[in-house]
């Protein structure tokens, strides 16, 4: 019997209530839009969540819910978790945004962390992830691999993130080989390892034989595999899903940022503003790069990788065109983090047109 | 400009499962019982069968896995439903919901690798070459196997004593009754078969189709099957074209995105959509033969009392 036991059962003798505040654990709590089992997505923010739990131990006390839809559902299970005393909650979706900010105006004293999205309250704050430096990482490996010079893209819903890790893996590809195309198909869901299947299927059938997904399941490499060209993982290390298709795997990291956050609220002062990291601050990574890349490949992916790192080079450095030939970014100069937040143009080379555009 | 036969291949590939678990489904509704619990039996008949592959068990071993998983899983909806009279509509959500649960909790450790043995495609020489059918001739075994279950089926309802038997019970139990059948014994077989198949359909998913394994895996299909057996009017051979349609019509839509063809992709998503309320339409439009093909006594308990 522990000391806060004992004091638990010598104050049930006496018939006094306790609170013992000091040696509470700090409940942090977690909203996810797919199942922790997804592979993808979810899985990697829950590798994040254990990763807390692994560092801090009985300190804190994490919860998460699992499988919770973008809509009015999302109030009620993160007004739940509020009310229920955790002080730290993380919501993992885009479309988590607007219930969050409402539910953190009722609990001012709690924090509220919500990834990808762009609206913060004084107690909402953004984090993202820069996945469009893997996904230009994998647009060179992908413009090295690929014979047809036709890439695909299964591509979740037209928003902003989307639409440029789009660009960032075809510029990435014309870097390398400067008449590649990519071919872009809509499945307008996160997770639909039917759909997904399908949509693969048709871009393989249109002659793309390397393809990027960012869909939250690994269906896309599989298929890749079964038919005999090349994909990637996304969101987790996808390698053992397809070992001969897999090429590499663009990685979310919410460990460190995770745990950031939870050591400033153990300390009492919580972590606030918005933060868009990326492979400099480890947010993400590209991993898993194939023994079978070309020697040109694994060099170049290198030199860019320590590029972004350094700081020296940012994804969207001009020149860069559109798809219709107009300058987007002129030479010398580099897209602002607003400017990159609201993309919702096609990069040169990206087939097709922005849906609703 | 679209290569027709990728478009059909893709096409089968989702509507084989769809297949398999609308025809067990079909069964069951002919003998008088609702199972909506597809989905949940699919989930775990995947699961089932992705465990069998990935402890070395072989594909033929998977199979078995699956459809008794699934059979298990709707002997326990014939015990609640057919024995102790529960509704069937909520017994059938329950296993749903069951099945969804108990599927993502005890496969946590299977997701994250792929199924080490598949199903290799098949192509029968010479047939496999034809244009724009071919693809119906280059399907794994469980594609072969669903075309053969449904043609046996479909004879088994109409031509055969055991048919006749399970349309009466599904028709008028108390006239199957009265002509000293056992009805609950023949519903039971009925609601077994039918989770036999969708736990085939799951084993499909998991070990032939996507070779992984992953929550929600089968992403709603088993509520499609369910539509399917409306659809095709309770008939079997109309299941193949409902199937067809379903896999077709996304199909189609995303080929034509990849193919360059700019139509707003929201608008092709919804196709499918649109494409079943105008088929249901133009089979409803005859309210005399809907009703006439719905089976009786459909989801109504029977007391088989003495």
């Amino acid at each position: 019997m522990n000391f806060r036991r004992k004091l638990l059962v010598a104050a049930a003798v006496l018939g006094i209530a306790v609170t013992a505040h000091a040696a509470d654990p700090l409940k942090v709590g977690f909203v996810y839009i797919g199942p922790v089992g997804d592979g993808g997505w979810t899985f990697a923010h829950d590798a994040g969540r254990k990763a807390v739990e692994k560092k801090f131990g009985p300190k804190v006390q994490t919860t998460y819910v699992e499988n919770v839809p973008e809509n009015a559902d999302a109030e009620r299970v993160i007004r739940d978790l509020a009310a229920k005393g955790h002080s730290v909650i993380f919501t993992t979706s885009f479309g988590y945004m607007d219930s969050t900010l409402k539910v953190a105006k009722s609990f001012p004293k709690v924090q509220f962390y919500h990834a990808t999205g762009f609206k913060s309250s004084p107690n909402t704050h953004i984090y993202n992830s820069r996945m469009y430096e893997p996904a230009y990482l994998a647009g060179i490996v992908a413009g090295h691999v690929s014979k047809n010079g036709v890439l695909g893209f299964v591509a979740s819903f037209p928003i902003p993130e989307v639409v440029r890790n789009i660009n960032a893996f075809t510029m990435g590809a014309r870097a390398v080989n400067p008449k590649i195309t990519t071919k872009v198909v809509w499945v307008n869901t996160w997770y639909d390892p039917s759909k997904e299947r399908q949509a693969a299927e048709s871009l393989i059938g249109a002659g793309a034989d390397v393809l990027l997904q960012n869909t939250d399941s690994s269906a896309v490499l599989q298929t890749a595999q079964d038919k005999g060209v090349h994909a990637f993982g996304w969101d987790s290390d996808m390698t053992a899903y397809a070992p001969k298709a897999h090429l590499a795997s663009a990685i979310e990291v919410w460990g460190g940022y995770y745990a950031k956050v939870v050591d400033a609220a153990l300390a009492g002062k919580p972590l606030k503003g918005t933060v868009w990291g990326g492979m400099k601050e480890g947010m993400n990574d590209f991993v898993s790069l194939s023994a079978e890349l070309p020697e040109a490949a694994q060099k170049m992916v290198g030199e860019k990788r320590a590029a972004i790192v350094s700081g020296k080079w940012s994804v969207f450095t001009g020149p860069i065109l559109a798809a219709d030939g107009s300058v987007k970014v002129p030479a010398g100069k580099a897209l602002t983090d607003k400017e990159i937040d609201s993309i919702d143009w096609y990069s040169e080379g990206v087939e097709g047109k922005v849906p609703g555009k | 400009m679209i290569a027709l036969e990728p478009l059909f291949a893709s096409a089968i590939g989702a509507a084989v499962p769809l297949l398999f678990a609308s025809l067990g489904e079909l069964v069951a509704e002919r003998a008088g019982v609702l199972n909506l619990g597809v989905e949940g039996m699919m989930l775990v008949g995947a699961l089932a069968a992705f465990a069998t592959v990935a402890s070395g068990g072989g594909v033929a071993l998977a199979v078995v896995a699956g459809m008794a998983t699934g059979a298990l899983a709707a002997l326990a909806f014939a015990v609640l439903t057919l024995t102790l009279q529960a509704s069937q509509v909520a017994a059938g959500l329950a296993l749903t919901i069951v099945g969804a649960g108990l599927s993502a909790f005890l496969g946590r450790g299977y997701v994250g690798f792929r199924a080490p043995a598949t199903f290799e495609d098949l192509p029968l020489p010479g047939l496999s070459g034809l244009p724009i059918v071919g693809p119906a001739f280059s399907m794994n075994l469980l594609g072969y196997l669903a075309i053969a279950m449904l043609a046996a089926t479909a004879w088994m309802l109409s031509s055969t004593r055991w048919g006749l038997v399970l349309r009466t019970v599904g028709e008028s139990p108390s006239v199957a009754r009265s002509l000293g059948l056992n009805v609950t014994r023949v519903r039971y077989a009925a609601t077994l078969f039918g989770g036999a198949l969708a736990g085939l359909a799951g084993c499909y998913c998991a070990v032939a189709q996507f070779k992984m394994w992953q929550e929600g895996l089968t992403s709603g299909h088993g509520w499609i099957a369910l539509a399917l057996v409306v659809f095709a009017g309770w008939r079997p051979a109309r299941l193949v074209l409902g199937a067809l349609l379903f896999g077709g019509v996304t199909a189609l839509g995303l080929t034509l995105q990849a193919a360059g063809v700019h139509i707003s992709p929201f608008a092709l998503s919804s196709l499918p959509y649109l494409a079943t309320i105008a088929v249901l339409v133009l089979i409803s439009s005859d309210q005399r033969a809907l009703r006439r093909n719905a089976p009786a006594a459909l989801g109504k308990p029977f007391f088989d009392g003495d």
